[in-house]
């Protein structure tokens, strides 16, 4: 055991130099995001109303939260259902374009690319989609399909409990394009045209297996990268269906475990609770993200 | 260079001409379907007030005017502040944070990527973590760490943590396991380089694309900064934040907040563009892996 120890400070004191270069970056790191996170889920497990101390309350917000709340039942379905649809095609969406992207011209390939993530940098997202949605038959959605004869009549795309989900998930989708599409480009540059050669030689004999068997592996870190950002943007789907649907929406066909946060933490002033939310989320994504490493490491094999 | 060429060729593999024009289509229709908010945006700041008010509103501007850009300026000029205080506040914060944030990250990014250390696999992992809690409840114990450390209706308390984003760090982690062959550094290292001159003169070049990337993402997030909760000074208010003000002007204001609105998307947007070109130019440049 002493020895171990010893055997460790002599390797801290060898790498004092790798200290020094994350010290800036980590120290700021716990003061600003590691501490306010954990305070966080310590007040989790207390009554906090924001006005008076928090009080001890053990692990009563989840128990509440799992057997007495159905809303957040409900929104945890929601979420689930939501999730599971947009993080992997937004995630298969944003490689794909960017793979399909690779080959074309420089000037054409900008271009390209500042339009399709033009929604993630346009401000005035939901205003269009709101239109578009709109339940009377100046909708342009619904006034194309009327012109069509399709419908007869208007339909209310964001009350109706039958079409607000595939809405919520459509506009969600078409703003996927984000942070994980923006690091593949990037990422693609990277891939070593050696390999590429060395491929050739070896036998690759199309496309396909130039992307499975040299393209995917060597861009293993930005898919690890682009599969957290994913993620996150999936479980945090609440912004799109209040907007469209409001908040709350109908029958709360499309409360999200987000939007169920806002409520508690924002309009009730229910710290705890939120935070005991804030919490679970936390764990639903850290799981799903274990999961997902699971099935990359078999890319490229 | 020759392995340049390799990917420029366009007859590697046989695709036809058909599949080709196939592509570039999809790419192209998709394309056109992201863009339409951005027209919108564009298109509603030059609209006249009654053109603003159309029900359906229309996507492209009849009869373009500057009236909306005037507006702006009659009402700063009652208030006593002048836009251009804000403009240079949130240059200020925008240019401080994506720099040290750029700076920081990739320091750090490259001795996890690169070094073995004791705490490395704990450090790595807590910052991935930190990506998946979500920010709104964190809002209470921050404000009192900025209060304990004096940062409240101070800039510092949008651009420190600015420095220490996890999602940054991350990135150029990631960039520098693929980008940076541990080859070249054990060559600089017998040529006798000490750490700075690696991280300044192998890895960054090497990496460009990583941090033009960062450079996109961390200039977006800055500049959309109101920060009203930590900062209630007049003379401080970023951009954003006394815009914000305007926006919610009522109808009588639908204009103004139209041509507001392209102001404040229109820097990011520049930057996108100038950084994204200099990412897909850099292709060229990586035949220096060999």
């Amino acid at each position: 055991m002493k020895v171990k120890v010893f055997h460790v400070l002599q390797q801290i004191q060898k790498k004092k130099i790798c200290y020094l270069f994350i010290a800036p970056f980590f120290i700021l790191f716990f003061i600003f995001t590691v501490l306010p996170v954990l305070s966080a889920m310590g007040l989790s497990l207390t009554y906090y109303n924001v006005l008076e101390l928090p009080r001890f309350i053990g692990l009563e917000n989840y128990i509440q939260m799992f057997f007495y709340d159905d809303l957040f039942i409900k929104a945890l379905l929601n979420t689930l259902t939501m999730a599971m649809v947009i993080g992997p095609i937004g995630f298969l969406a944003s490689f794909i374009l960017s793979w399909m992207l690779a080959e074309l011209n420089r000037g054409i390939r900008t271009t390209l690319v500042v339009m399709l993530y033009a929604p993630s940098i346009s401000g005035n997202l939901f205003l269009v989609w709101s239109l578009i949605f709109h339940g009377d038959a100046y909708g342009y959605l619904n006034s194309t399909l009327m012109n069509m004869g399709l419908i007869e009549q208007p339909i209310q795309w964001t009350t109706d409990t039958r079409y607000m989900m595939a809405v919520v998930i459509l506009v969600s989708l078409w703003m996927s394009l984000g942070t994980s599409f923006l690091s593949f480009i990037a990422g693609l540059q990277g891939v070593d045209l050696n390999q590429i050669e060395a491929g050739l030689i070896d036998g690759v004999r199309n496309r396909w297996q130039e992307l499975w068997y040299i393209i995917l592996p060597s861009m293993k870190p930005q898919l690890l990268f682009g599969s957290v950002m994913s993620i996150t943007a999936a479980f945090s789907v609440g912004a799109v269906g209040a907007a469209l649907c409001g908040e709350p929406s109908v029958d709360y066909a499309v409360h999200t475990i987000i939007n169920h946060l806002n409520d508690h933490g924002i309009t009730r002033y229910e710290m705890g609770y939120a935070c005991a939310i804030s919490t679970v989320l936390f764990f639903m994504m850290v799981i799903s993200n274990k999961l997902i490493h699971k099935i990359l490491r078999k890319v490229g094999t | 260079m020759a392995a340049h060429n390799i990917l420029s060729n366009k007859s590697r593999y046989a695709r036809s001409v058909f599949g080709n024009v196939m592509n570039f289509l999809i790419l192209l229709i998709v394309a056109a379907f992201m863009v339409i908010p951005m027209i919108y945006t564009v298109s509603n700041a030059f609209k006249p007030f009654n053109e603003l008010f159309i029900f359906p509103p229309k996507l492209i501007v009849m009869n373009p005017t500057f009236d909306n850009f005037l507006g702006i300026n009659s009402i700063l000029r009652q208030s006593w502040i002048p836009l251009v205080r804000y403009i240079l506040n949130s240059l200020l914060v925008t240019g401080i944070g994506v720099l040290g944030q750029i700076i920081l990250a990739s320091l750090a990014g490259f001795v996890l990527s690169k070094e073995q250390f004791p705490g490395r696999d704990f450090l790595n992992n807590i910052v991935v973590l930190s990506l998946m809690f979500s920010g709104g409840v964190t809002a209470i114990p921050n404000y009192i760490i900025f209060a304990k450390l004096g940062m409240i209706n101070s800039h510092l308390s949008l651009i420190l943590p600015a420095f220490c984003n996890s999602l940054g760090l991350f990135l150029m982690k990631q960039f520098i396991d693929q980008m940076v062959p541990m080859s070249l550094l054990e060559a600089a290292r017998i040529d006798g380089a000490g750490e700075f001159r690696i991280y300044f003169n192998v890895v960054m070049p090497l990496c460009k694309p990583a941090w033009l990337t960062l450079l996109i993402f961390s200039f977006q997030s800055l500049w959309s900064t109101a920060g009203g909760t930590y900062i209630y000074d007049e003379q401080l208010r970023t951009l954003p934040s006394a815009l914000s003000t305007m926006i919610y002007g009522g109808i009588a204001r639908a204009g103004v907040s139209a041509a507001v609105a392209l102001l404040l998307v229109l820097p990011p947007t520049i930057t996108f563009i100038l950084s994204q070109s200099n990412v897909l130019q850099t292709m060229a440049s990586s035949g220096m892996k060999e």
